[in-house]
C-alpha cells in the first residue's frame, strides 16, 4: 500500500513542475497567469511566437543539434579507441590513464574558460561552431571513455580471440567481431554524450555573443519581451518544452538503455 | 599480442584520445594558472612612456580571494553543495527503496524519473523561475507573496529546491542499481533472525549499499561545486545572494579581468581537488573497513 503511495508521489515529484511548465505554453498570452490546472482554451499563441523571425529559435535549435551531433560522432570515434585498448590490452600505466580520465570529467568548466577565451579570440574562434564543439569534449570524451570501457569488459574475450586465430588482424577483429557486439553500449553511449552536450552552457554563452550561432540553451534565456522589463514567460515555456522534447523523447524510447548506461559509468 | 606490440597498439589508440585531453584540458589548466600570476593591459615604463603587455603580478591577483566577494561566492557554493547533496541523498535513497518495491508501472516510474535529469538545466532554471514568480503557482499554492527569485535569501532556497528536483532522482537511479546487486537471501536472513524493518534498512540494506551511494555522492559533489548555469537563468548573473564561484569567474572572465578570474579559476581548481581527494580517502579507507567488517563477521559466523 505505502509502495504503491511512495510511487505516485515519486512521480508526482518528478512530473509536476515539469507539466506545470508544458501547460503554462499552451496558454494565452492574455491568462499565461491563470493557475486552473488545464489551459482554458488552450491555444498555440507561445508557438507561434517562438518561431517568429526576430527570435532566431529556429536557428538556436540547429545550433545545438549541431554543435552536440558533431561532438557526439567525434567523440565517439576518439573515445572507441581510447576505451579499446584500455579494456583489452595490457600495458603499463592503464590504471593512470584510468585515473586521468575520471579526474578530468570532474574539471570545473569555469577554470577552462580564461584560457580559451583567449586562445578562441587569438585564433578568431569566437562564434563559431568548433568553440563550443571543441571544449565540450572534456566533458563527453571521459563520459564516452568510463562507458565504452565498462561496456567492452563485460564482452567475452573468447570471440575476438577465436576470430584472431581464424586469421584475422587484432583490427579485423575488433572491427568485425568486437564492434558490433558493442553497437548496442556504443547507441547507449551516444545518447548520454549527446545530452550532456545539448545541455552544455557556461561555454556556450562565454564563446558566443553572436545570436545566430548561440545553442538553443543559452538563446532561450535571452528572450526579451515586448516591453523591456516584460519576462515574455508563455514564450520561454514553449522554447523550453521545445528544448526539452527531444531528450524526452530519448529518455521515452531508450529508458532502459539510458539507466544502464548512467549505472555503468558511474558505478563499474 | 606479444608485449611489446600491444604497448604501441595502446599507445596509437589511447594518442588521440591523449591529444584531445591535453589541449581542451591540461592547456587551459596550465594557462590558467600561469595567467593567475601575471596581469595585463597598459601601465607606464621607467620612462615614462605607456606601454601595452603583460607582467608578472606575484599574488596580487589571489588578493581577491579573501575579500568579501570571493568569499561571498564560496560560501554560496558551499551552502548549495551540503544542502543539495544532503536532500538528495536522503530522497535518493527513500526512492530507491520505493523504487525496488515497483513491479506495475515500473517503466513508468523509470521514465518520469528520467525527465528532471534530461531537461537541460537551463531550462530548469526557466521553468522554476517561472514557478516562483511572485504572482506564480509556488506562491498561489502555498498562500504567500514571497519574491523568490529577487535577490535575497529566498533566493537562496529557490536555487536550492531546483537543484535538488534536478538531480535527486538521479542519485536514486544510482542507489536502486547499488540495491539491486543486494542478493534476496541476505534479506531472507534477517526476517528469519526477526530484524524489524528499521533494523534491516540500517544494518543490512545500507551498509550493503555504501559503495555505490559513496560513488554517487562523489560525483554529485564535484558537480555541485561547479554549479554555474541554475543560478545564472533563475535569478541571474551577478546576484550576491546565489553567485557561485563558478559564477563570478565567468563575470571575472567576461569583464576581461583574465588575472582574477584565473587566480579564482585555481581557488576553484584546488578546492574541488581537496574535497575529491579527502572523499576518496575517506571512501577508501570506508570500503576497505567494510569489507574487513564482513569478513570478521563471515569468519565468526563460522567460528
Amino acid at each position: 500500500m505505502w509502495a504503491r503511495a511512495g510511487m505516485i508521489g515519486i512521480a508526482l515529484y518528478c512530473l509536476v513542475p515539469f507539466y506545470w511548465m508544458v501547460v503554462s505554453s499552451f496558454r494565452r498570452t492574455a491568462d499565461i497567469h491563470d493557475k486552473s490546472p488545464l489551459p482554458a482554451p488552450w491555444s498555440l499563441e507561445s508557438y507561434e511566437a517562438v518561431f517568429a523571425a526576430d527570435l532566431g529559435f529556429g536557428q538556436s535549435l540547429l545550433n545545438s543539434l549541431i554543435v552536440a551531433g558533431v561532438t557526439t560522432a567525434v567523440t565517439l570515434l576518439v573515445g572507441t579507441l581510447a576505451a579499446y585498448a584500455l579494456a583489452r590490452l595490457d600495458f603499463r600505466g592503464k590504471n593512470v590513464v584510468l585515473a586521468l580520465v575520471i579526474a578530468v570529467s570532474m574539471f570545473p568548466g569555469a577554470l577552462l574558460i580564461v584560457p580559451l577565451l583567449e586562445l578562441f579570440t587569438a585564433i578568431g574562434w569566437i562564434n563559431t561552431y568548433q568553440a563550443m564543439i571543441v571544449p565540450s569534449m572534456s566533458f563527453a570524451l571521459p563520459l564516452t571513455i568510463w562507458n565504452l570501457t565498462a561496456f567492452f569488459r563485460q564482452l567475452p574475450y573468447d570471440l575476438e580471440q577465436a576470430a584472431m586465430i581464424d586469421g584475422c588482424t587484432a583490427f579485423a577483429a575488433f572491427r568485425r567481431v568486437l564492434l558490433p557486439l558493442a553497437a548496442p553500449g556504443i547507441f547507449t553511449t551516444a545518447i548520454l554524450a549527446f545530452i550532456a552536450t545539448w545541455n552544455e552552457f557556461i561555454i556556450a554563452v562565454t564563446m558566443i555573443n553572436d545570436q545566430a550561432r548561440q545553442p538553443a540553451t543559452v538563446r532561450i534565456a535571452q528572450f526579451t519581451g515586448a516591453a523591456k522589463f516584460d519576462t515574455p514567460f508563455g514564450t520561454q515555456m514553449a522554447a523550453g518544452v521545445l528544448v526539452t522534447l527531444p531528450l524526452v523523447l530519448l529518455v521515452l524510447f531508450f529508458q532502459r538503455r539510458i539507466v544502464a548506461g548512467l549505472t555503468a559509468g558511474a558505478l563499474k | 599480442m606479444t608485449p611489446r606490440s600491444s604497448r604501441w597498439a595502446a599507445a596509437a589508440l589511447l594518442s588521440p584520445t591523449l591529444l584531445v585531453l591535453a589541449l581542451v584540458v591540461f592547456y587551459p589548466l596550465v594557462a590558467a594558472m600561469r595567467e593567475s600570476f601575471y596581469e595585463s593591459g597598459q601601465r607606464l615604463d621607467a620612462d615614462g612612456f605607456v606601454v601595452e603587455g603583460e607582467w608578472f603580478a606575484g599574488l596580487a591577483n589571489y588578493a581577491g580571494v579573501v575579500q568579501q566577494r570571493f568569499l561571498n561566492a564560496a560560501f554560496n557554493t558551499t551552502l548549495f553543495t551540503v544542502v543539495t547533496v544532503s536532500l538528495e541523498v536522503v530522497l535518493g535513497v527513500a526512492m530507491a527503496l520505493v523504487m525496488r518495491r515497483a513491479f506495475r508501472g515500473r517503466a513508468l516510474l523509470r521514465a518520469s524519473i528520467l525527465i528532471p535529469w534530461a531537461v537541460p538545466t537551463a531550462v530548469a532554471g526557466l521553468m522554476w523561475k517561472w514557478i516562483f514568480q511572485a504572482d506564480g503557482v509556488a506562491n498561489a499554492l502555498l498562500g504567500t507573496e514571497i519574491l523568490w527569485t529577487a535577490d535575497g535569501p529566498w533566493a537562496k532556497l529557490a536555487v536550492i529546491v531546483a537543484d535538488t528536483w534536478k538531480t535527486a532522482p538521479f542519485v536514486g537511479l544510482l542507489v536502486l542499481a547499488g540495491l539491486q546487486i543486494i542478493p534476496a537471501e541476505v534479506y531472507e536472513a534477517a526476517k528469519v533472525d526477526g530484524a524489524t524493518p528499521w533494523q534491516t534498512f540500517w544494518r543490512v540494506t545500507l551498509p550493503l549499499v555504501k559503495p555505490a551511494l559513496l560513488v554517487a555522492v562523489l560525483f554529485r559533489l564535484m558537480d555541485a561545486l561547479r554549479i554555474f548555469d541554475l543560478p545564472y537563468v533563475l535569478v541571474g548573473p551577478r546576484k550576491q545572494s546565489v553567485e557561485t564561484l563558478s559564477g563570478l569567474i565567468w563575470d571575472e572572465a567576461t569583464r576581461v579581468h583574465y588575472g582574477p578570474a584565473s587566480a579564482y579559476g585555481t581557488a576553484l581548481f584546488c578546492y574541488i581537488a581537496v574535497i575529491a581527494f579527502v572523499f576518496v580517502k575517506l571512501l577508501g579507507a570506508d570500503l576497505l573497513s567494510d569489507v574487513r567488517a564482513r569478513r570478521r563477521e563471515g569468519s565468526a559466523r563460522v567460528g
